[in-house]
């Protein structure tokens, strides 16, 4: 086995705000890597070859996503379904997702020393929030009590390629992927592309915040998984030693 | 008929607080009725009570599955349904809201559950302050006993029981509504929140709640409002 084993004692946990004050200054042995990206970003096929990859290695993974949790995420399709949900209420319905799937998955698996691969966590959902006119400050304290990742990377692909990578799978947009919710343009091709490059500027304006490793997502699959992978068992090679 | 009109004007936002017991609904209620006869416009919104929330709190209630994080975060995305659905356009269009619990609500309750106070308030920080606040302060033995002699069967999070304050769930719903009544105890000043003696007969208490309501209220308004039957012209 190429993995070194993790540290028993473990190191404390570190939260973007107050935390979770309740659970005292609990400390974890796992790794946790977030990877962000539009849909049809090629994330999920990404994080299928890292899983298999970390686990050739010899690290236990996690995978973990938005509107996962058990609890809430019905609860988000049908008020995303319900007319007149404001943008305030979905964005607290995925705060309280979000918050589920951290306490009852993501933070035992890193006390258990567990890699967790998160598929989006919380910039994906401040950026949504903000291109929809909330206040930016208010969305980054909303999300004080999650954990500050060990490495964040942000799949880089342009709108218009998007847009063929989507319709070559499907031949529709997702409503909400291509913003129509928000009136920017009549015609769904349009909004998708006006929506995607105001996520995409939000994500630029993130990253630096929040240190956020930009990937170019327009290359070939592979060299996007190699790249990814150097990384990873970089990191997680220089924690060990 | 005359009514009061918002032309314009925003309307009223007066909001009830206090424990479980403490007889703040009685007298939302009570205050409700007379803004109605007085031809004023009302609407009342209650916590908890937003439909497409609720059933999930109720169902993460039952398994036992919500932390205060996410116990807090459901409570907060029921308020902003409420809000952004209800009290908002309704305060625009003119109408006087009364609110059964308001965001001191959560302020007492998640901070007693451990979350972080700042974290709560920003949480809300979308949330207009009220014109008026009543707080219904009564001795936690008064209250507790109010809804054991009622309702004998408690809730395991209605009593605090994911707090770990007392395998007894009667005692642990007395050391937890006596530190929600610390929260509020210290928000009396900070936070401007009108005291009503909760142990005083509820007549008493309502008059002072619509003395204090009329002083919000145009001249015209007041003098309507206070033309039409009160509970004490509808008790003698």
């Amino acid at each position: 086995m190429k993995a070194g084993h993790p540290s028993a004692t473990g190191r404390p946990i570190r939260f973007y705000g107050h935390g979770l004050p309740y659970l005292g200054e609990p400390s974890v042995t796992g790794r946790l890597i977030v990877i962000e990206g539009p849909d049809a970003s090629g994330r999920s096929t990404q994080i299928s070859k890292l899983t298999e990859k970390l686990e050739a290695e010899g690290h236990a993974v996690v995978n973990t996503g938005l509107k996962r949790s058990e609890l809430i995420s019905q609860g988000i399709i049908d008020a995303k379904r319900s007319l007149g949900t404001g943008k305030r209420t979905l964005s607290l319905f995925y705060a309280a997702d979000f918050a589920d799937q951290l306490e009852n998955k993501i933070m035992p698996a890193l006390h258990a020393g567990y890699v967790v691969l998160a598929d989006r966590y919380i910039y994906t959902l401040m950026a949504r929030d903000v291109v929809r006119g909330m206040d930016r400050k208010w969305c980054h304290e909303l999300f004080g009590f999650a954990v500050v990742p060990d490495l964040i990377f942000s799949l880089e692909v342009s709108p218009t390629e998007l847009v063929h990578r989507v319709f070559q799978r499907q031949s529709t947009l997702d409503f909400y992927e291509a913003g129509m919710d928000m009136g920017i343009a009549e015609d769904m091709y349009y909004s998708f592309i006006r929506y995607q490059k105001l996520i995409a500027t939000e994500f630029r304006r993130m990253e630096k915040r929040y240190q956020m490793i930009p990937i170019d997502g327009e290359r070939e699959p592979l060299s996007v998984e190699l790249e990814l992978e150097r990384r990873i068992l970089g990191f997680l090679a220089a924690q060990t030693t | 008929m005359t009514r009061a009109r918002g032309d314009g004007e925003i309307g009223k936002l007066v909001a009830v607080e206090g424990i479980d017991g403490s007889g703040k609904s009685t007298q939302v209620h009570l205050l409700e009725q007379w803004l109605r006869h007085g031809d004023v416009r009302v609407f009342k919104t209650e916590w908890n009570s937003s439909e497409i929330v609720k059933e999930i709190t109720s169902k993460g209630k039952k398994k036992g599955r919500l932390t205060p994080t996410t116990f807090s975060l459901l409570h907060a995305t029921d308020f902003a349904d409420r809000y952004e659905r209800n009290i908002l356009p309704l305060l625009h269009a003119g109408y006087w809201v009364l609110a059964d619990r308001y965001v001191y609500t959560a302020y007492a309750r998640d901070s007693v559950r451990g979350c972080h106070q700042r974290w709560i308030r920003s949480l809300y920080s979308f949330a207009r302050k009220p014109d008026i606040v009543f707080y219904f302060q009564v001795p936690v033995d008064v209250a507790v006993d109010r809804i054991l002699s009622g309702r004998p069967k408690l809730k395991y999070y209605e009593a605090g029981m994911d707090l770990n304050l007392s395998n007894d769930i009667y005692e642990s719903y007395r050391i937890f509504q006596s530190r929600i009544i610390r929260r509020y105890d210290s928000m009396v000043k900070s936070d401007g929140l009108v005291v009503i003696d909760g142990s005083l007969p509820i007549e008493s208490q309502q008059q002072i709640v619509r003395e204090k309501v009329s002083a919000l209220m145009p001249d015209a308004v007041a003098a309507r409002v206070r033309g039409s039957p009160g509970i004490e012209s509808r008790a003698s």
